[in-house]
């Protein structure tokens, strides 16, 4: 990750570059942005979006992950949007976000991918215990169980089994569509998993 | 055939019409040397009115019999303002974090005076040195009075959106020791010595390293 921090452009050299129109229509963009202008702001998001790419693809992000580091800093743009100074270039301080957003996802995947080990004869060897004849039999009631135990949870962590789990959806997509914090999805879907496991048992 | 920026940006359509939706009027932040103006004046009001509770006519004996603490106080002023503009600096996403190098001149300077009172006395007998009695006064005026100077600083950090929390906070923290050991000059009632510079040193390195951790939480859970 090294590499990734010394490749980073020079985030003070951000005068603005008046050769660009580009840049001069993201400057007036997110000037209208700051004042609430909701047209000016989903115009200016969807143009970030093919800069945001350049930038993650620069660093080096794998072509799956580039969507989460587009998602990711459009979401520090929204958050971090009462910092830009009109007066300096736009793009320059996209790319400085995104650039950090690519090296804080390679640097967490990274650490999964040392976690992780490959060993191909040893995962086709490994007795697959959810296909067991013997189980299939108790899934109807299995799942039944288990969705009213999903049914009884206090509504924050319901919301956070059934949008992060059930429906598979990112927690930045959760935090957008519920309005809660990544955190507290976290932390809700957290307690929701350990009270159904204490309810459901090892076996549930 | 749909050109592949279009594809993008549709998958990404979801998450901008709900930021779009979410979207309200928000006041820009003043520059940078504006804000750390702001703290600093409010750091001179608590200095000012320190002062009217102070010896001042010792204060001023004291300062111009040896010039060597008035060369340490400047040192440390100049610590503190500088430090307070690169925190301000650095709590801008797209700022250079080689602001954070801004304050260590006038810290070097601070150090060297501070210094430069050690050998005077020990080659001038009869200065009164400090004990370390008096030192652990220095060293909880400084860490008492950088407590609220930290949590006003933190606080208008965090209106911005640091992208180095961490080293944001070290920063306001040494801004904060620099202010508090600015002001501990009204109430210092001897010189500087050996003792003395060290404890100053630590209590400067117990306020950052504090900053640096509580402080960093603290910008890191603003951003988000």
């Amino acid at each position: 990750m090294v590499r990734a921090e010394t490749r980073q452009t020079s985030p003070d050299d951000t005068g603005r570059d008046d050769a660009s129109p580009d840049d001069a229509r993201r400057c007036a963009w997110m000037a209208a942005a700051q004042a609430g202008d909701q047209a000016a702001y989903g115009a200016l998001l969807r143009d970030c979006v093919p800069v945001i790419e350049k930038v993650a693809r620069r660093q080096g992000v794998s072509a799956d992950r580039i969507d989460d580091v587009v998602q990711e800093t459009l979401l520090t743009v929204h958050r971090a949007r009462q910092t830009y100074d009109p007066a300096r270039s736009f793009t320059a301080w996209l790319a400085v976000l995104a650039e950090r957003r690519a090296i804080d996802l390679m640097r967490k995947t990274g650490r999964h991918a040392v976690r992780e080990v490959h060993a191909p004869l040893a995962y086709e060897r490994h007795a697959d215990e959810s296909a067991a004849p013997r189980r299939s039999a108790y899934d109807a009631a299995a799942t039944h169980r288990l969705s009213e135990a999903v049914a009884d949870l206090p509504l924050r962590q319901r919301e956070a089994v059934q949008q992060l789990v059930l429906q598979e959806r990112s927690l930045t997509e959760t935090a957008a569509a519920t309005g809660r914090s990544k955190g507290s999805l976290k932390v809700n879907l957290h307690r929701a998993l350990k009270s159904l496991r204490a309810r459901l048992g090892p076996e549930g | 055939m749909i050109p592949p920026t279009a594809q993008a940006q549709s998958r990404h359509e979801g998450i901008i019409l709900s930021l779009t939706a979410d979207l309200k009027p928000v006041r820009r932040l003043p520059p940078p040397g504006w804000r750390a103006l702001l703290w600093l004046a409010l750091v001179a009001t608590i200095a000012f009115t320190l002062a009217m509770v102070a010896d001042r006519t010792a204060v001023v004996s004291r300062l111009t019999a040896a010039p060597d603490i008035w060369l340490s106080a400047s040192g440390s002023a100049l610590t503190m303002v500088l430090a307070a503009i690169a925190a301000f600096q650095l709590s801008l996403p797209d700022r250079s974090p080689l602001w954070a190098l801004l304050p260590l001149p006038a810290a070097l300077l601070w150090i060297g005076a501070s210094g430069a009172g050690c050998l005077r006395t020990w080659l001038v007998p009869g200065t009164h040195a400090a004990v370390l009695d008096d030192t652990k006064d220095c060293l909880v005026f400084i860490l008492a009075l950088s407590v609220p100077l930290s949590a006003l600083l933190l606080g208008m950090l965090r209106r911005g959106y640091t992208l180095r929390p961490g080293l944001t906070a070290a920063v306001a923290g040494f801004a904060s020791a620099a202010a508090a050991a600015t002001l501990l000059v009204l109430f210092h009632p001897y010189d500087a010595s050996a003792t003395d510079v060290v404890v100053h040193v630590v209590a400067v390195a117990l306020v950052i390293v504090a900053n640096r951790a509580y402080g960093g939480r603290l910008l890191q859970a603003a951003n988000s």
